[in-house]
């Protein structure tokens, strides 16, 4: 029987996260383990993982100004997101499952749970989207520009202007979600989700506007690339 | 060649059931001989979380995983992934998963593991995403050789055994996620 391929993913690096418990965003508190996480020897279950073989999608999954299917186009500034998803040595990961979520233009989520920003909704818009990296790792949304919205964290907290990000990688370690933020956003002062992360990583999360992936007379670009855990083709490499 | 620097993780929020556990991505199999994996969700006080978002992985009953790097030839059912989404149920902070139970996979040593089920756990407050495994009260010998579990310390080891319930068909296993509290379950680093 033919051996199951065991790679070793280098340790993960916690001072380049947030820390489970971020008082300033009071949810947090509550939440997440107080004790300290049990170090294991990695295994195939931690080396393997859903990316690969998981989602179908289609083309048009990954415009989100016209999957609503209504035939009608989404109201909003139409931006480009593309990038790639790197692993920690800069290769392009193939196969990834890119899934973004975010509200349309005015700051207005369609989800139940959102009753009291009084913006409006977009019937044209959903605001869900899914594509795979190629085989240069490189993904491509089409989409609006997320409108801030506020919520109760605080008093008259805003959230800066935001794509959700999930990324099923090639193992159960390179799970990802995070969010995408526009650069110079005036919000990004009094948010706590943005600054629960260690300042010097926090730039990592903030898009590039890219004039060559700006489509003329159509759509403005913005580029991200994402580096998730881990090197992809070292198996056994000494642990230092 | 020095690494580049990992992506940040963010919270999922309370929206991201827009996008991920959707209606029906609990369910990994329609099959007789499927069971089930269900819990309650809680915070520090205890309360149940209303938002979380679990996501499980686990080999076939084969022991082998869908996967590219298990290059072992062993039965993979037809249409079944291993992968699995759920989120908590608003009101009582409930999840369920209808899956298979998986078969042995291997140690960092060749030698095979007890069957479990890896378990990711984020949600709205939840900067991380954090790993925990849920393993079986019905594999008691398998369990007490299992190098993971053996690394647990005795009194908390329990918080990663999903307890079978006396004659539920099909066969249900309560697995309950807790934080902070003094039976805090086990996550992992790795
Ligand atoms: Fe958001």
């Amino acid at each position: 029987m033919t051996e199951p391929v065991l790679r070793h993913y280098g340790p993960k690096v916690y001072a380049d996260h947030a820390p489970f418990s971020y008082p300033d965003y009071k949810s947090t508190v509550k939440r997440g383990p107080t004790r300290d996480l049990l170090t294991i020897v990695q295994t195939l279950t931690e080396t393997t993982g859903p990316g690969p073989v998981w989602s179908e999608v289609s083309e048009e999954d990954s415009d989100l100004t016209t999957n609503a299917g209504t035939g009608e186009p989404a109201i909003g500034e139409r931006i480009i997101v593309t990038g790639k998803v790197l692993d920690e040595d800069g290769v392009g990961i193939p196969d990834v499952l890119v899934e973004i979520w975010q509200p349309n233009a005015c700051g207005r989520y369609v989800h139940w749970r959102e009753t009291a920003f009084p913006a409006p909704l977009d019937p044209n818009f959903i605001g869900v989207g899914q594509c795979m990296t190629d085989d240069e790792g490189t993904y491509r949304f089409m989409t609006v520009k997320p409108g801030p919205y506020p919520w109760g964290n605080h008093p008259n907290a805003w959230r800066p202007a935001h794509i959700h990000f999930s990324l099923l990688g090639p193992s159960l370690g390179s799970r990802l979600v995070t969010q995408m933020y526009f650069p110079g956003d005036p919000l990004f002062f009094q948010d706590p989700i943005f600054n629960s992360v260690p300042e010097h990583a926090r730039d990592r999360m903030i898009a590039t506007y890219d004039h060559d992936v700006t489509e003329e007379n159509f759509a403005l670009g913005w580029r991200w690339d994402i580096v998730l855990r881990g090197k992809a083709a070292t198996p056994f490499e000494d642990e230092d | 060649m020095s690494p580049l620097p990992p992506t940040p993780s963010q919270t999922v929020g309370p929206y991201f059931s827009m996008r991920l556990a959707l209606d029906g991505e609990n369910i990994l199999t329609r099959s007789d001989d499927r069971i089930v994996i269900s819990g309650r969700v809680t915070d520090g006080d205890g309360d149940h979380i209303e938002d979380a978002f679990l996501e499980i992985w686990q080999a076939a009953p084969s022991g082998r995983y869908r996967h590219p790097d298990d290059t072992r030839d062993l039965e993979l059912e037809e249409g079944f992934t291993g992968f699995g989404r759920a989120k908590t149920d608003f009101e009582t902070g409930e999840y369920r998963f209808e899956t298979l139970k998986p078969g042995p996979v291997p140690d960092a040593e060749g030698q095979d593991q007890a069957p479990h089920i890896a378990l990711i756990v984020q949600g709205r407050g939840m900067l991380n995403a954090v790993f925990t495994r849920i393993y079986f009260s019905d594999e008691a010998d398998k369990n007490a050789d299992d190098l993971v579990l053996r690394s647990v310390p005795t009194e908390r080891r329990g918080t990663l055994i999903a307890e079978l319930q006396e004659g539920s068909q099909p066969p249900e296993y309560r697995f309950d996620i807790k934080f902070q509290t003094d039976d805090e379950t086990v996550f992992f680093d790795f």
